[in-house]
This record gives C-alpha cells, sequence and structure tokens, in this order.
C-alpha cells in the first residue's frame, strides 16, 4: 500500500553511477539540490556529463562537482561564475557545449513532454550555435533543430512534496527543476517538507507526481553564498 | 572595472531614462543591475529576472535576504506587487515571444552595424552565453552599456567584431561613460550625447569605426 517513493538516499544510491548523464536543477546554486549533490560527492560518482543550467560557484551546488574533477562533460548555457569550469575547459581536461539558456529549457522540456526536438530561430546565424545543426525553412523563414536532451537520473530541488511525489517548489529556486523532473529515466526530488497525500491543493500542484520517481528529505544548504 | 562607482551610476542613470512607464524589462548584471534605482517613482514597470522571476523589487536590507530568491546573477532581490514566478522554460518564452520592451546588456565589443559580442573570449574568457542570444536577437530595444574603452585602451566600438558574436544588427543604443550613439544596423551609428569634458574628435580616436554626430548633439548630464 502507498507510494513508496519516500527513501533514504543510501537506498536509492544504485542508481547513480560512474559514467552517467545527470541532470541537475538550478541556477547559480540557487535550486540545487544540495544533499543529492553531496551524495555524489561523497561517493565519488565519476565520469558525469552533467547537465544544468550553469557550473554554479566553486563551492556552491554543482560547482563542487566540477572543482572534485567528476564531471567529464557539461552541457549548460553558462560556467562563467565558476573560474575552476573555465580552466578545465581551456587545458582540454573537460568538455563543455553551451546551449543558448532558453533553447536548453526547452530542450530538456522537450524530452520531458516525449519530443524529440524543437525549432528555433535563436542563433540560426551563430557558426557556435549553428554548427552541424540541421535547418528547417518554414514558411519562408530558417529555423534550427534543437534535439531533446535526456538523462538516466534527474536530481530535483522541491520546497514540498507529498507522498506521490507532487511537488511545488520556492521562488526562483524552481527555475529548471520542473523540466528537469521531467525529462529522465529516474528523478529524484530532494524536499525541504513531506506532507500527507492530499495535504496539497491540485491548483497549487507545479510537478505532477507521475514524473517523480523518489523523495529524499533534504539536510539543507552546507555551503556559504557569495553574497553572504 | 575601470570605471568609478559615480561614472556607473551616471551610465545607469543614462539607460533608465530609456525607460517608459509600463514597460517589461531585462537588465544583465554588472552595471544594468544598478538601473532601477533610477527608474521614476510611480512609474509601472515589470523587471524580469530570466531564472524565472517577473517583478523585481529593491534590493533586501542585510538580514533579510531569502537565499532562494535571487536575480540572474545570483543575488537576493525582493518582489513587487504582481509579481510571479515561473521556471526557465515559461521565462524564456516571453523573451523569445518579444514580451521583453528593453533588454540592457554588457558587451565586449559593438559593431558598427549593431553586431553584439558578450560570450566568449576564445582560450581566454569562456563565461557563455547564457540568455544573452535570446535577449539580443528577441528584446524589442537593446541597450548595450559599457567602458567606452578595454582594460588596454583598446575601443569596443569597432567596424567588425573580433569576438564570436552574441547576435548579429541587435544593438540599438550604445552607453558609455563617454557617449551615448543610437545605432543604425544600415546607417551605422550617431552620436547622440558626449562627455562635456571631451571633444568629439576626442571620442573618434577612442572609436575604431566611423560614426555620424547628430544635428542635435547634446551632453551626456
Amino acid at each position: 500500500m502507498g507510494w513508496r517513493k519516500y527513501t533514504s538516499i543510501g537506498d536509492i544510491g544504485e542508481k547513480l553511477n560512474d559514467g552517467m548523464t545527470i541532470m541537475v536543477g538550478g541556477f547559480g546554486g540557487v535550486g540545487n539540490p544540495p544533499t543529492l549533490v553531496q551524495y555524489l560527492v561523497d561517493q565519488q560518482i565519476e565520469e558525469i556529463t552533467l547537465i544544468c543550467n550553469d557550473a554554479a560557484f566553486p563551492l556552491i551546488g554543482v560547482g563542487k562537482l566540477v572543482c572534485n574533477r567528476q564531471v567529464k562533460k557539461l552541457i549548460v548555457s553558462h560556467i562563467g561564475s565558476n573560474p575552476v569550469a573555465g580552466e578545465q575547459m581551456t587545458n582540454g581536461e573537460i568538455e563543455v557545449e553551451f546551449s543558448p539558456q532558453g533553447t536548453l529549457a526547452e530542450r530538456i522540456r522537450a524530452a520531458g513532454m516525449g519530443l524529440k526536438g524543437v525549432v528555433t530561430n535563436i542563433g540560426i546565424d551563430n557558426e557556435w550555435v549553428n554548427k552541424e545543426k540541421r535547418t528547417l525553412d518554414i514558411n519562408g523563414g530558417l529555423y534550427l533543430l534543437e534535439e531533446a536532451l535526456h538523462a538516466d537520473v534527474a536530481l530535483i530541488y522541491a520546497k514540498k512534496a507529498d507522498e506521490f511525489g507532487n511537488l511545488i517548489f520556492d521562488k526562483t529556486a524552481r527555475n529548471m527543476n520542473p523540466l528537469m523532473a521531467m525529462a529522465a529515466e529516474f528523478t529524484i526530488a530532494e524536499v525541504d517538507e513531506l506532507v500527507p497525500i492530499g495535504e496539497l491543493e491540485p491548483e497549487e500542484i507545479i510537478t505532477p507526481g507521475v514524473f517523480v520517481d523518489a523523495i529524499v528529505k533534504s539536510e539543507g544548504v552546507n555551503w556559504s553564498w557569495v553574497w553572504e | 572595472m575601470g570605471l568609478g562607482m559615480m561614472e556607473r551610476k551616471k551610465m545607469a542613470r543614462r539607460a533608465a531614462k530609456e525607460i517608459e512607464d509600463g514597460m517589461i524589462v531585462n537588465l544583465g548584471i554588472g552595471i544594468p543591475s544598478l538601473v532601477p534605482n533610477y527608474i521614476p517613482d510611480g512609474y509601472s514597470v515589470m523587471i524580469q529576472a530570466e531564472n524565472g522571476l517577473l517583478g523585481i523589487g529593491c534590493s533586501p536590507k542585510t538580514g533579510f535576504e531569502n537565499e532562494n530568491l535571487c536575480n540572474a546573477a545570483g543575488y537576493p532581490v525582493t518582489t513587487v506587487k504582481g509579481a510571479s514566478y515561473f521556471d526557465s522554460a515559461v521565462s524564456f518564452g516571453m523573451i523569445r515571444k518579444g514580451l521583453i520592451d528593453i533588454t540592457i546588456l554588457g558587451s565586449l565589443q559593438v559593431s558598427e552595424k549593431g553586431d553584439i559580442a558578450n560570450w566568449i573570449v576564445p582560450g581566454k574568457r569562456v563565461p557563455g552565453m547564457g540568455g544573452a542570444m535570446e535577449l539580443a536577437q528577441k528584446a524589442k530595444k537593446v541597450i548595450i552599456v559599457m567602458e567606452h574603452v578595454n582594460k588596454y585602451g583598446e575601443p569596443k566600438i569597432v567596424n567588425e567584431c573580433l569576438y564570436p558574436l552574441t547576435a548579429k544588427k541587435s544593438a540599438d543604443l550604445i552607453i558609455t561613460e563617454v557617449a551615448v550613439f543610437q545605432v543604425d544596423s544600415n546607417k551605422g551609428l550617431t552620436l547622440l550625447e558626449k562627455k562635456k569634458e571631451m571633444s568629439v574628435e576626442e571620442i573618434r580616436k577612442r572609436t575604431a569605426c566611423s560614426f555620424f554626430v547628430s544635428e542635435n548633439l547634446k551632453l551626456v548630464n
């Protein structure tokens, strides 16, 4: 009986392995799930292809994974706030695939929606963006075909979950989280608060629980923010 | 970097003059983030942060920051009445659909045609484009606020950008500490305003392309 999604990270640890493609929600560290990121650090999961909006800051969120050299490839829109990521990219230690931020979001959303890609004219005349991509002529306009981005596992931070995995988020910590929650084979939501089923208003739910496979309790942020 | 706080504030104040009552505005990091301080009281303006907020308010007082309420630079903000939160797909939907009236961005270089290069210096600086490509390509008006020359004294306003482009023919207005240029992608640049202490000739020396001078040339105040 029950949905049995609420678990401890130790019990679902076998879902996280070397060489995986892992999506992590967040923007500049805000909305990165701190406890799940720390688990990747502690377990020394390596050779990760990390899909994230950005590389956060060196000691904050997913920035730690980059600094610990656990990431082999980054698929991001930005790494400027993490100079270590820039150094590793310049030295050829890490592969970085940049997508314009809105295109990155849509590629992730497409995967979550069961679509194979999106069609956009962002970067259509930009050789850094349009390189090796197919183009489509639609009513006389030229567009890029941007392929959907899937992951093996998505690591999500949410404010609240019920036992079915319905999620609500916290202010700007929402960012890529609801999109990534839909785009992986296995989605783990780290939450500040778990409530009994029926406690969340159906109207307020942002991510329906059908997309969420496991829920773990957050131990809270274990870093200092740059503004502190 | 090279500029003092006073000059940075003046540039932000000048950029704020472009904002009209009722506008939807997106602000980049650095000098553009100072612009809200100069929007007239009584204006209804919604400021968007592409990380998922429409309706940024003033900075919170020390001790009242919320770690989950930040702007695109990762710094704490507050919200105004009527503000909304949304995910990154919705955020860029607003941008691509052309709902942003003005975006104010920094840049490494801008060409006389309005080409913008602000996301990478290959082999040296690799910040990434973030949301700049969507904003530069789709906002109704693109204002560049930047230093007139780089830290080596080289012009940042050029014939052709040397660095990889963010977007072609996108800038509409360039504001530096010494000049304000209107950009026309066919006609080129027109100097609209200049700093009192600087002659047009001196501005030409610091600018790596030709420009027209407005018949109605004003002083930056």
